[in-house]
């Protein structure tokens, strides 16, 4: 696994190399500039934006949790001991988040906030 | 897991990674035929003679030889590391894929983790192309990339869950072992969710919100030139590879096929090759989501339909063992 990543690295410091030998380098510092559609940048470089998923990523992270879990319980369903038993608990698991995810989607979470 | 000599070590790698560079450039050549004739197009047909197999290979060439340009407002290093970090988390992923049980560049024992955990890293890649732009385009695409990251990595997750308690295991040899032909049947909906998730963690049309031309010019990115703008291509070419041999793997019993002793590994190849016609197809059909409907869409219906799976799948299990 290493070796694969050390020959992606390989992969991409080769093509640079071959790239700085091969591309040519413009004088004109007017390349430098942002892009802004051909017209020159209006204000700073760096925007603020608005996050507006922030609701989503909190439902992303309670989600993800619960993903953290699943992966172990499924390599222990097969069980005689633990099977029936995790299947219970793991459904009111996931039906509490699941009340969670309708809850939010009525009160209007899911959608893209103005 | 074997130990293996430092000369088999590099074999494999370079094997691997002469795989990255060619199944990516055959789908990609792949698109612009497929594209071409459903649109009543011929496609390229000039370069290298022969219905113009050669056209990748012509832009590669003429990527080398552009000038890479890093804006004066750009945040330099993670400009110039962005690709890099796109092109080696797919391509360590599609080391972790087996091809057939003896055919697999790194042999993991949790390789469905493994995969699922540095494909997402390649949307870090796309974040930080976008972030250290220093452009207005390339942060609202990024943005976009990481609402679109949020809501469809977990359908994608959950999907492959309901795979891995199907077969009781993490690992992806170990899935494709357990598969017989009913989990075309009871695996369906679950299989639909991931195929979806997966076009839509690729940022594949009709799930192109963060690139959308039309708006956002190329999203993140916008001030990429030449050869690092060609990797970010690769990289989305290779993510196309990756997750059509996993939804090869997971659903369609990988090498499982008629002379699967000898020819176990071409069963996977062409299964995967398959479904990144797809892929292609569904580019072609679907016009590009609205970035509400896109969310909307992850939460009210692929998450529920994966839960539903994640049911059927264990009560499904537990009533059989």
């Amino acid at each position: 696994m290493a070796a694969v990543g050390v020959a992606g690295l390989l992969l991409f410091g080769v093509a640079m190399v071959m790239r700085r030998l091969l591309a040519p380098v413009s004088a004109n510092p007017v390349r430098l500039t942002t892009y802004e559609s051909g017209v020159d940048p209006v204000g700073s470089h760096w925007a603020q934006t608005q996050v507006r998923y922030l609701g989503f990523a909190f439902l992303y992270v309670i989600f993800a949790v619960d993903a953290v879990y699943l992966f172990p319980w499924a390599t222990v369903l097969r069980d005689a001991d633990l099977g029936a038993a995790s299947l219970a608990e793991m459904g009111i698991f996931i039906a509490v988040l699941l009340v969670g995810l309708v809850h939010a989607a009525r009160r209007g979470l899911l959608r893209w906030l103005p | 897991m074997v130990d293996l000599s430092w000369f088999d070590v590099v074999l494999r790698a370079v094997i691997v990674l002469v795989g990255f560079l060619t199944m990516p450039l055959l789908v990609g050549q792949t698109e612009h035929k497929v594209m071409a004739h459903m649109q009543g197009r011929l496609g390229p047909m000039y370069a290298g003679g022969f219905h113009g197999w050669a056209q990748l290979i012509a832009d590669g060439v003429k990527f080398t030889q552009k000038e890479d340009i890093v804006p004066a407002a750009a945040d330099r290093g993670a400009f110039r590391w962005a690709p890099a970090v796109a092109l080696v988390s797919y391509l360590l992923a599609l080391a972790a894929v087996p091809f057939s049980p003896s055919m697999v560049g790194a042999d993991v024992p949790g390789s469905l983790l493994l995969v699922l955990a540095v494909s997402g890293i390649g949307t870090v890649g796309t974040l930080m192309a976008g972030w250290s732009s220093g452009n207005k385009y390339s942060l609202i695409g990024a943005m976009r990339s990481a609402a679109q990251l949020v809501s469809y990595e977990l359908p994608l997750i959950l999907a492959s869950a309901s795979f891995a308690m199907a077969a009781g295991t993490l690992s992806l040899t170990g899935i494709a072992h357990a598969w017989t032909p009913v989990w075309l049947i009871w695996q369906l909906p679950g299989a639909l969710v991931f195929l979806v998730a997966a076009t839509a963690e690729l940022q594949r049309p009709p799930f192109d919100m963060p690139v959308a031309d039309s708006e956002l010019v190329m999203g993140p990115y916008t001030e990429y030139t030449g050869l690092r703008f060609a990797f970010f291509l690769l990289s989305e070419y290779a993510g196309i590879v990756v997750m059509s041999l996993l939804f090869a793997v997971l659903y369609l019993g990988g090498w499982t096929g008629p002379f699967d002793d000898a020819l176990g590994w071409l069963w996977t190849l062409l299964k995967g090759f398959l479904v990144a016609v797809v892929i292609i197809w569904m580019r072609v059909s679907w016009p590009r989501l609205r970035e509400d409907q896109l969310q909307r869409f992850a939460w009210l219906g692929l998450v529920p339909v994966a839960l539903l799976q994640l049911a059927i799948t264990a009560v499904g299990v537990v009533l059989t063992a």
